[in-house]
């Protein structure tokens, strides 16, 4: 069966009136990246404290954040993100374990671009200071010009690079 | 007034807050397909621009919601989180992404979102990410530096070009206007078939009418503050507006009572205030009506809030505006701090009392003349109120 995805423009508009919202409520934005940095502090501070305390990304980190790197908005959030899209894929019926890749390549192509897209990624929202949602979207919302320029390049970046890639997709 | 963290809803119950945030954003997501790589990068090779869709409305449903609310006064924007300008790192930190993009086939949120429901190259990219984020912290030094450079603070894109932010606002529409037209003549080339390209269904006619609703009253109304301070030019309007008084002997002895309840808002200039204020008093403008953390002060229960300025129209006009706004217990000062000044503080010991009230009056003047400066000179001025003292720590 051919699921059916919703309208682009009414998610589009759902998106941007729950981040009204949040923004009305919390006064901050949606976020994504952020929640895994906490989840690798965490780790990396009960693995091993002694590395996490002389190191200066963490020292920086866990004196900014109080209390433990896990009790933060945006680990609460991607904890819902995780719920609010099992119960979609539950109710459209695209719950599955599946690994999606281009017709030309193979599973350990795929599995590899994954990881090194995912480290790009990582590494990128670290020195944007935020990733898709927190500085793109996000910024473009509160009309700040750091997250409209990370927005830009990544996009603009995406558009220079994807000739290289078509590989992985078409 | 928004935002209502922390002082309407508690920082633990933000959490909750941010639980049922993140629920409605995983089930948007993958409603609108984010949550396959295949239809995200859809978008880079022209085949499938939901993601543009998807992104470009939402920002803009949120810029004009944003604009909305700030205009009307439910939302004091400088509270909420603004992301720094840091341009070097903003723009590698882009780059690297965007090739992250095309490699991986995701992004942080929407990886979450496939993960949920199963994607296993998601769970990858998700671990992908965790090893950039250690090679990050592991390298810290290298690029401290560059990541802290050319920092231009929380500034906003219609400061940047230097326009307006509504001139910004309609620059963007009309550009996402453009872009949706374009991608979808772009789609239909690529998958070789002829969608109509705009189409007039009762459903994008009922979203485009919300969306020119939200527009408009964005900028169109004038907004709250605007449209007071314009009330307030008709003279005869204010001056039949009623409004409690107090005089100048009143204010004078409840001073030198020290009276806990009575609160002093100096609208005057900051330099004037600066030079000589009322003891205790709070130095106070039009915009600080329209800011949270000033207008908790002027909420608190039980307080006598006395409105002073040099003449006592002004005085006038600001009541009203504050009446307007919600606030009851507030006097005007008669005759403003001019009569103040000429009648306490200058105190003109040479003339004869006619009659015995005016026999007590100018003997409690002549005596508060001698207090009240001494107070005044004693009283550290407060100073105006701390706005930004909350402002939200935010980021992703």
């Amino acid at each position: 069966m051919q699921t059916k995805y919703m309208n682009p423009y009414l998610a589009g508009f759902l998106l941007g009136l729950l981040l009204v919202a949040t923004v009305y409520i919390t006064g901050r934005g949606l976020g994504a990246s952020g929640a895994v940095k906490s989840m690798t502090v965490q780790v990396v501070e009960s693995v091993t404290p002694n590395h996490a305390e002389n190191t200066k990304f963490y020292k920086e980190y866990l004196s900014e954040h109080a209390g433990s790197p896990l009790k933060s908005w945006l680990v609460f959030e991607v904890i819902g993100v995780l719920i609010g899209a099992f119960i979609s894929g539950l109710v459209s019926e695209r719950l599955n374990l599946t690994l999606e890749h281009g017709p030309r390549i193979n599973s350990r192509i795929r599995i590899f671009g994954a990881i090194t897209g995912g480290l790009l990624f990582g590494f990128g929202a670290q020195l944007g200071r935020g990733c898709t949602s927190g500085a793109a979207l996000s910024g473009m919302a509160v009309l700040s010009s750091g997250g409209i320029l990370t927005m830009i390049a990544i996009f603009g970046g995406a558009y220079l690079f994807a000739y290289f890639f078509r590989k992985f997709w078409i | 007034m928004g935002p209502l963290v922390p002082d309407v809803i508690s920082n633990d119950l933000n959490f909750i807050i941010a639980l049922v945030i993140g629920v409605a954003f995983g089930a948007i997501l993958e409603q609108a397909g984010f949550s396959t790589s295949k239809k995200l990068v859809g978008l880079f090779y022209g085949y499938d621009f939901t993601v543009l869709r998807v992104f470009f409305t939402a920002g803009l449903v949120a810029m004009f919601g944003i604009i909305m609310l700030d205009h009307w006064g439910y939302l004091d924007v400088n509270l909420i989180y603004i992301n720094p300008t840091f341009v070097g790192a903003a723009i590698a930190g882009g780059l690297i992404m965007g090739l992250g993009f095309v490699i991986g086939g995701f992004c942080p949120g929407t990886s979450v979102c496939a993960a949920a429901i199963g994607k296993i190259d998601a769970m990858y990219f998700i671990l992908g990410s965790v090893i950039g984020i250690l090679i990050f912290a592991e390298g810290y030094p290298l690029w401290e530096d560059f990541y802290k450079a050319y920092n231009f603070g929380g500034i906003r894109i219609f400061d940047t070009f230097g326009i307006s932010q509504s001139l910004f606002a309609f620059i963007l529409t009309s550009i996402a206007l453009l872009t949706f037209w374009a991608t979808s003549i772009i789609e239909n080339k690529v998958n070789g078939i002829s969608k109509p390209v705009i189409r007039f269904t009762p459903y994008y006619l009922g979203l485009t009418a919300v969306g020119i609703f939200i527009a408009i009253s964005a900028f169109m109304f004038p907004p709250k503050k605007a449209g007071l301070l314009e009330m307030v030019e008709n003279l005869e309007f204010v001056n039949s507006y009623p409004l409690n008084e107090i005089t100048s002997d009143e204010l004078a002895y409840r001073m030198m009572e020290r009276d806990k309840k009575l609160q002093v808002f100096d609208f005057r200039t900051s330099d004037e205030y600066r030079k000589q204020s009322l003891p205790n008093s709070i130095l106070f403008s039009i915009d600080n009506f329209f800011e949270k953390e000033p207008n908790r002060f002027l909420s608190l229960a039980n307080r006598t809030n006395v409105f002073v300025a040099n003449d006592e129209m002004v005085e006038r006009k600001i009541a009203i505006i504050a009446k307007e706004l919600g606030y009851n217990n507030i006097k005007i000062l008669s005759g403003g701090i001019k009569t103040f000044d000429k009648l306490i503080l200058n105190f003109d010991n040479t003339q004869t009392p006619q009659n015995k009230v005016e026999e007590t009056t100018f003997a409690f003047r002549e005596k508060a003349s001698l207090v009240i400066p001494e107070m005044i000179k004693n009283n550290k001025p407060k100073g105006g109120v701390e706005k930004k003292l909350k402002r939200v720590v935010g980021g992703c």
